[in-house]
């Protein structure tokens, strides 16, 4: 009894005087009786020192105090006499009574219990033998425990078995076969058992049946879909940029390329290298790349004023930060200020891991959503228009360049002409009117020609002038907004600014005994257009846009514009034009307040006289004397003024712009891609991108195996490291994320953490076990999740006593089956397929659903616009719902955000939650698309049509069994398994209520079932199908429906 | 009677006979309690849930609840609350070059080579009998100045918006921490009636110039269960998402349902053991309860003109600032404990002269209805009210100094002015000061570690001990830092 013979040395005397007796005598006892059991130093020991000492002695260099360390095997051994405690200066300092010497000191908030010092002491007595971290050390695949009599069952129920036997407890009954196969159908495809499935698994619940069921749910599609979920949430996967301005990003080819990796079995060392270094493979694959848009999917920045460095050292952190948890389950985040305060990783470590992904040409700068490196990854139908639309470019291409010879021919004509037209003085002849009137305002004709207003100043007003401008062929007009004394400021207008807003100006033809005649604007331009005023809003019939010119400064010039006809227009003698000016903005008397116009027969009007002018110049010279720029400016007029090559010049226009947007809707996957230079990368310090300290080059952690010889120092290598055998975290943590997937809860709790202060699983034997065996089966994803399933720990039932959830209440010994709530995407999905409603499209770009209006309105200052979707996008599967990721479908209540990696699942219970799935568009449609299903079924029982025609059969059911055959069925739909009497009394009870007061309220009946875009079944009577919509609606939203079971 | 009613009657008669019976069962007890606590017309929650951290409150709490009127975009300390004299002597000028150091500035002055002195474009006068400098801008705010703290030396470290404003509400500056609304509801369990603990509601300015987005993680729960994340209220539409039945569904026939949406999860309760369904059977109960009390809520007609008035002429527009200052007060006296009212649009880098009035005219109001509001109704006393932004505005010049349309101020960690009033706060003082051009703090320095101990301490809580593991290490509001500003609280 090495424990009990130093009890009465001189320290516990101090605490008998303080009248510890109780909690020695205690000590005593504990450790007669206790000591021979051998202690745990992994489970029992390094916890407490992690957790109470670590801080002050432990990995962080930094903070260590009095230079010791009890991390380490050396560090502790100075502080400990091997077998006996009392002679151990550590345990000496656990008991002191003297604060000054107290360990941990009182004021640190940490205090060791009892039993915790006992714990220490026993291990001490026994040797303090030292043992690595369990996940640190290498993976070597356990014995199988029990014996011959074993020998049938899997490894799973073997290790848990054993480790019930240590605990005296015992496994549940296996759960029912409609429990069973709901359980594996929710788990392996996030979707519920059909009927069809149910009733021929019910026939034969056998082993093999269940083992062949799983098999085909392993082949579905939609397995890929359900294990993709869980993967974007690590991966932090959205459709924006998140942060201010939020850009839609197109990373979905991604997404659809990790359902397909999932649904094709793409072995996880593959999986795993592709996403991390795809783009550096030899020879990398169009698919190899794509699949490195993993690291690429972290939040991207474009607030105003942010600096591009202090971006991309964040986008840096996350990516490394990323790998961390998702492959290594390292908390690699503390040590971007400091070494690890638990664990055995150095702020350097930290920044040798970021070395990796530091190379990368991204700068951090602007909000760009498809920053390069970018993959574009068209769609099939975007190749073919493609094809086309370059096809029929060049044909028109064609037609233009055939009518440009016809234009080379007869360029000697037309130059004559030209220059016949140009050398005519005035190419712009001024418009005097003979009336002139405005609505509010008075108006003088200067002497120059202008109209100049006064009086009254009106916050709005329009003008209306009328000109006779003699016989031509008239092309265009031109206004001058000029500037006057008596405007503000001597500007344009009597304004706050002096600015003005011309929101319209029509031209109309009046000939005597004539309809009159409105001149069509096609075009024109401006001296100076402010933004979001351009000149087109003068012509556009819209009077909320409009032509302003307020350049940010006191109006300091005339201004002018060019209005182009869309064909010319012939004045005859006598013809009166009668123009209209328009001020309609809300801008308060913004009108111009002095102006005049002009009319002209040029075939292409512009403002720049100079142009005309150096185009007169050109044509004068002598053919042999134009330079380059004359011919062109030649060559180019005359185009212009050639309406048949103006035309088929548009054409080329338009499909160069439709192939413009076809090409700029190609999908471009963010990827990753180094840069030819290496960044140097440095130690920042407390993590500031402008504190850099010590240059550290790409490395690995140095407490966990080499990278292998000859390894590249790049991400490959890093990739390659990662799915190296005698890496010993990958296999365990990226295990453990799949059982978690199934059982809610990991066999380590902290999927995130598996270093010192992760923790220490209790059935950590099966874990390695089935980590190895994950290794060494080539990475074989279905082959682990068959093998978890078709266990018998899986298939318990989830019933828990009193007692049972006393001892554990959150099942980590694994004693009874797995009952969660199902995730807020499953239980739309499942409402979907009961509904009758899911469309099960893989993949494509995201849809948008059902949401209340103004969410992104709201969070977005209306910058982003909900556009809803109809028709099938609808009802696709959640995985393919546009994810903002500023504000994330409001449908999902609890899911992770996507801002950052997240691989711990968290359901919550709210009064938010319940409010979503009674009150949703999606779920009352849902249960409107189950009443047309049971309803059918309860026609089908009664033997008549959907019309009430009854058919020839004979023995049908009576009304009152059919509503109780009908409930069942629905109750199963939703459940898969038969409604109890008691159940089925309920649901009948309120069936008959909700009759009455539908069939009382004609108006509520059809208002309820108009919920939703998908066209109701009008065979049924609305108040009945009413009445049914919210009895389904009560089972979609009862526990066991929205629970795996 | 008809006969749907006696069937109601009915199913009552049956929902009691359950529990009654079910009290046995595991969770049935907890279970009967909730819903007797809902047959008496009274309470929120079943205590399985919402129940305080053991050991909480550390000791005996000054406020119960928190109004943080949070002022996104940072207002100008300069113009509205820090009077600085020296600025207007130096108007124009450089300022000196040891005051500027080397510090950093956003991108919007970090490469502008001058920065000149601009003195306050406000009048500033002495208000009250604490003699509190305030601007002319706010003058309902100066009317309250006696029941006010000023804290004239809070500075930061985040120079940009989302981080700085992330720091505050979560004590880091990168999103993933809970929110200080999410501590409180986490450490102090439920006491709100019939509203969710910890309420967000977000307005802007009107004028829309310069918003800044409000993050959904400014009131996230970070690493703690969802249910303590802040519970928006929206600026329009329904207040709560999904709190309206679909069409064609009466609260009669909610109410029904419901009441055999329990009773059949019960029976599942008695046959599966999961106490997970008790509290879903108790959370479907309080979103029926919250259905009504909701939309009580937003009902102002038993509001008087008077106390309308007091709020401004927004006040009857869903989404306004004073609409939601008026809401607060009404979630304070249904005991909510921490409502985030967060108003963007104080960014004024180039629209000083013309935006900053609005926006102060916008706010200011409102504000000081809500001090007065809660003053007389007796809940002040253990209300914790607190106005400020997530950094101040430089006492330089963005911009030129010729072109006064558009002057403006960039973005300033380094001294800044946040008020608080009530809850165990002294009233009338000023606290702590800036340098003589309201460029550094300099006396009496609170870092916004501090100011989170201090929130934290007013609800009875040791910053240090309130923590929760994660990621293997402990994790606090304060990080690791924080130190409690005893020099402000009452004696």
């Amino acid at each position: 009894m090495v424990a009990s013979a130093p009890r009465n040395r001189p320290p516990f005397s101090v605490l008998l005087a303080v009248g510890c007796v109780w909690f020695v005598a205690c000590i005593v006892t504990a450790a007669d009786a206790r000591a021979e059991t051998p202690v745990d130093f992994a489970r029992e020991i390094r916890p407490i020192l992690s957790e109470q000492c670590f801080h002050c002695h432990g990995p962080d260099a930094g903070v260590r105090q009095a230079d010791l360390r009890l991390d380490t095997p050396d560090g502790a051994a100075t502080m400990i006499t091997a077998g006996d405690r009392h002679a151990s200066e550590l345990f000496r300092r656990l008991i002191s009574s003297d604060p000054a010497e107290l360990m941990p000191p009182p004021d640190s908030n940490r205090r060791l219990t009892p039993a915790q010092v006992e714990s220490l002491g026993r291990w001490i007595d026994q040797g303090a033998k030292w043992q690595e971290h369990w996940a640190f050390s290498p993976l070597v695949r356990p014995e199988l425990p029990g014996g011959a009599e074993e020998q049938a069952s899997g490894a799973i129920d073997r290790f848990a078995r054993a480790v019930w036997a240590a605990e005296g407890i015992e496994g549940s009954e296996p759960a029912s076969p409609e429990a069973r196969l709901r359980r594996v159908t929710l788990d392996l495809t996030g979707l519920p058992p059909t009927l069809e499935d149910l009733d021929a698994f019910l026939a034969d619940p056998s082993k093999e049946a269940y083992e062949r069921a799983v098999e085909r749910l392993l082949q579905s599609p939609a397995f890929g879909e359900r294990m993709a979920w869980d993967w974007l949430d690590a991966a932090r996967y959205a459709d924006s940029n998140g942060y201010q301005g939020d850009g839609e990003r197109t990373m979905w080819p991604w997404r659809d390329w990790v359902v397909d990796a999932f649904n094709r079995n793409l072995p996880f060392d593959q999986f795993t290298l592709w996403q991390v270094a795809g783009d550096q493979l030899p020879d990398a694959t169009f698919e190899q790349r794509l699949a490195s848009g993993f690291f690429r999917n972290h939040m991207i920045n474009g607030e105003g004023g942010r600096i591009a460095e202090e971006n991309r050292i964040e986008y840096v952190f996350d990516m490394t930060e990323t790998l961390g948890t998702v492959w290594l389950g390292l908390t690699l985040n503390c040590c971007r200020c400091h070494d690890h305060k638990f664990d055995p990783l150095t702020q350097a470590d930290y920044y040798s891991l970021f070395a990796f992904f530091n190379q990368t040409p991204i700068t951090g700068g602007g909000g760009n959503p498809q920053t390069p490196p970018v993959l574009e990854v068209p769609a099939e139908s975007q190749r073919l228009e493609i094809d086309r639309l370059q096809q029929e470019l060049a044909a028109v291409r064609e037609r233009l360049a055939e009518r440009s010879k016809v234009l080379e021919a007869e360029q000697p004509t037309w130059e004559q002409e030209w220059l016949a037209k140009l050398d005519q003085p005035g190419a712009w002849k001024p418009l005097l009117p003979t009336a002139y009137a405005a609505e509010g305002q008075d108006f003088t004709l200067l002497e120059d020609g202008s109209l100049l207003s006064s009086g009254a100043n009106p916050a709005q007003d329009s003008y209306r002038l009328t000109y006779r401008p003699g016989p031509m062929r008239a092309t265009g007009i031109r206004l001058e907004a000029l500037r006057h004394e008596s405007m503000t400021a001597g500007g344009l207008a009597r304004s706050d600014s002096g600015n003005f807003v011309l929101t319209g100006l029509e031209i109309v033809v009046r000939r005597p005994g004539a309809e009159p005649r409105k001149i069509e604007i096609a075009s024109g331009e401006a001296s100076f257009e402010q933004g979001g005023f351009g000149i087109g809003g003068v012509w556009d019939n819209d009077p909320s846009t409009g032509w302003a010119v307020y350049e940010g400064k006191p109006i300091d010039r005339d201004h002018q514009a060019v209005l182009r006809f869309s064909a010319p227009s012939d004045v005859i003698d006598g013809e009166e034009w009668v123009i209209t000016l328009r001020h309609e903005s809300p801008h308060a008397q913004h009108n111009i307040g002095r102006l005049r116009l002009a009319i002209t027969e040029m075939p292409q009007p512009t403002l720049g006289e100079a142009q005309q002018e150096s185009l007169a110049a050109a044509l004068r010279m002598p053919p042999d004397a134009r330079g380059d720029e004359e011919r062109k400016l030649i060559r180019r007029s005359q185009r212009e003024s050639d309406a048949a090559h103006r035309e088929i010049a548009a054409e080329v226009d338009v499909v160069d712009k439709r192939l413009a947007s076809v090409r700029g809707g190609i999908p471009k996957v963010m990827i990753m891609g180094d840069q030819p230079e290496r960044r140097p990368t440095f130690i920042l310090q407390v993590g500031a991108y402008t504190k850099p300290g010590a240059e550290v080059s790409a490395a690995v952690p140095g407490f966990l195996p080499d990278m292998s010889e000859g390894s590249p120092a790049n991400r490959l290598g890093l990739a390659r490291w990662l799915i190296d055998d005698r890496q010993p975290l990958m296999a365990r943590v990226v295990v453990n994320r799949f059982w978690q997937s199934l059982f809610g809860i990991g066999l380590v709790k902290t999927p995130e953490d598996f270093g010192v202060q992760g923790e220490i699983p209790r059935h950590r034997e099966l874990l390695d076990w089935l980590a190895a065996d994950f290794r060494d089966s080539g990475w074989d994803v279905k082959r682990l999740m068959r093998q978890i399933v078709i266990s018998e720990v899986y298939q318990q039932s989830s019933r828990v006593t009193p007692e049972t959830h006393e001892r554990d209440p959150e099942n980590r010994l694994l004693a009874h089956g797995p009952r969660r709530r199902l995730p807020a995407w499953m239980i739309r999905d499942q409402a979907l397929a009961i509904g009758g409603l899911l469309v099960p499209k893989l993949g494509g770009q995201p849809v948008n659903g059902y949401q209340p209006a103004g969410i992104w309105e709201e969070a977005t200052f209306g910058n982003k616009r909900y556009q809803q979707d109809t028709g099938e996008a609808l009802y696709r599967r959640t995985l393919y719902t546009f994810w903002r990721r500023i504000v994330a479908p409001t449908m999902l209540f609890d899911n992770a955000t996507r801002q950052t990696c997240t691989v711990s699942p968290f359901l919550t219970n709210t009064p938010l939650h319940a409010l979503t799935t009674l009150n949703d568009t999606t779920y009352v449609e849902a249960a409107r698309g189950m009443s047309q299903r049971v309803l059918a079924e309860r026609a089908r029982l009664l033997g008549a049509n959907a019309d009430g025609a009854v058919t020839a059969e004979a023995s049908v059911l009576d009304a009152a069994a059919a509503d109780r055959a009908a409930l069942a069925w629905g109750f199963r739909l939703a459940t898969a398994r038969q409604p109890r009497d008691a159940e089925v009394e309920i649901l009948l009870g309120r069936l008959a209520i909700l009759r009455e007061q539908f069939s009382a309220a004609a108006d509520a009946a059809n208002a309820f079932l108009a919920i939703g875009e998908s066209p109701r079944d009008a065979a049924w009577e609305p108040g009945e199908q009413a009445a049914w919509a919210a009895v389904c609606s009560l089972i979609l939203n009862l526990d066991e429906t929205i629970t795996k079971p | 009677m008809s006969y749907s009613s006696q069937r109601e009657a009915a199913a009552q008669l049956t929902r009691r006979s359950l529990f009654g019976r079910g009290a046995a069962g595991l969770g049935l007890a907890a279970l009967s309690g909730l819903l007797d606590k809902d047959l008496g017309g009274a309470s929120s929650a079943a205590a399985a849930v919402g129940e305080a951290l053991p050991g909480l409150p550390h000791f005996p709490p000054k406020a119960k609840r928190v109004v943080y009127l949070f002022q996104n975009g940072a207002p100008t300390h300069v113009d509205l609350y820090d009077y600085k004299p020296m600025l207007r002597q130096w108007q124009g000028k450089q300022l000196p070059a040891e005051l500027l150091g080397d510090k950093r500035f956003s991108t919007m002055t970090g490469g502008q080579q001058d920065k000149p002195a601009l003195a306050e474009i406000t009048e500033f006068r002495q208000h009250g009998e604490s003699g509190a400098w305030v601007s002319s801008f706010l003058p309902e705010i100066a009317g309250i100045a006696d029941d006010l703290c000023f804290v004239k030396s809070m500075h930061t470290e985040a120079v940009n918006h989302a981080p700085a404003i992330t720091f505050f509400l979560t004590g880091s500056e990168m999103p993933g921490r809970p929110s200080m609304g999410s501590w409180l509801s986490y450490g102090l369990g439920d006491q709100a009636k019939n509203m969710p603990e910890f309420v967000v509601m977000t307005s802007r300015d009107q004028e829309a110039s310069c918003g800044q987005i409000f993050y959904d993680f400014y009131w996230s729960s970070g690493f703690l269960p969802s249910r303590y994340q802040g519970v928006k209220f929206r600026g329009s539409g329904d207040p709560v998402l999904y709190i309206t039945n679909p069409d064609g569904v009466s609260r009669e026939m909610r109410r029904g349902i419901l009441d055999d949406l329990a009773k059949l999860n019960g029976l599942q309760l008695d046959a599966i053991g999961d106490p997970e369904i008790a509290t879903r059977i108790s959370q479907y109960e309080m979103a029926y309860q919250m259905q009504a009390s909701v939309p009580e809520l937003v009902d102002f007609s038993d509001e008087p003109q008077h106390i309308l008035d007091r709020y401004g002429p927004d006040v009857k527009r869903q989404g306004s600032f004073a609409y939601n200052c008026l809401i607060a007060r009404r979630l304070i006296e249904r005991d909510v404990r921490f409502v985030q009212l967060m108003h963007a649009g104080w960014d004024q880098h180039r629209n000083l002269n013309t935006q900053l009035k609005i926006q102060c005219r916008d706010t200011d109001a409102p504000s000081a209805a809500l001090v007065r509001d809660l003053k007389e109704r007796g809940l002040l006393d253990d209300t914790l009210v607190i106005w400020g932004g997530e950094f101040g505005r430089t006492p330089f010049l963005q911009g030129k100094i010729e072109e006064t349309q558009t002057w403006g101020r960039d973005h300033h960690p380094y001294g800044f002015t946040v008020w608080m009033a009530g809850g165990g706060i002294q009233p009338g003082i000023s606290y702590g000061a800036t340098d003589e051009f309201g460029f550094n703090a300099v006396e009496n320095k609170v870092h916004v570690h501090d100011f989170q101990a201090t929130v934290l301490h007013l609800l009875g809580i040791d910053h240090t001990r309130l923590t929760h593991r994660f990621q293997g290490r402990q994790f606090r509001l304060t990080d690791v830092h924080g130190r409690v500003v005893k020099e402000i609280l009452k004696g």
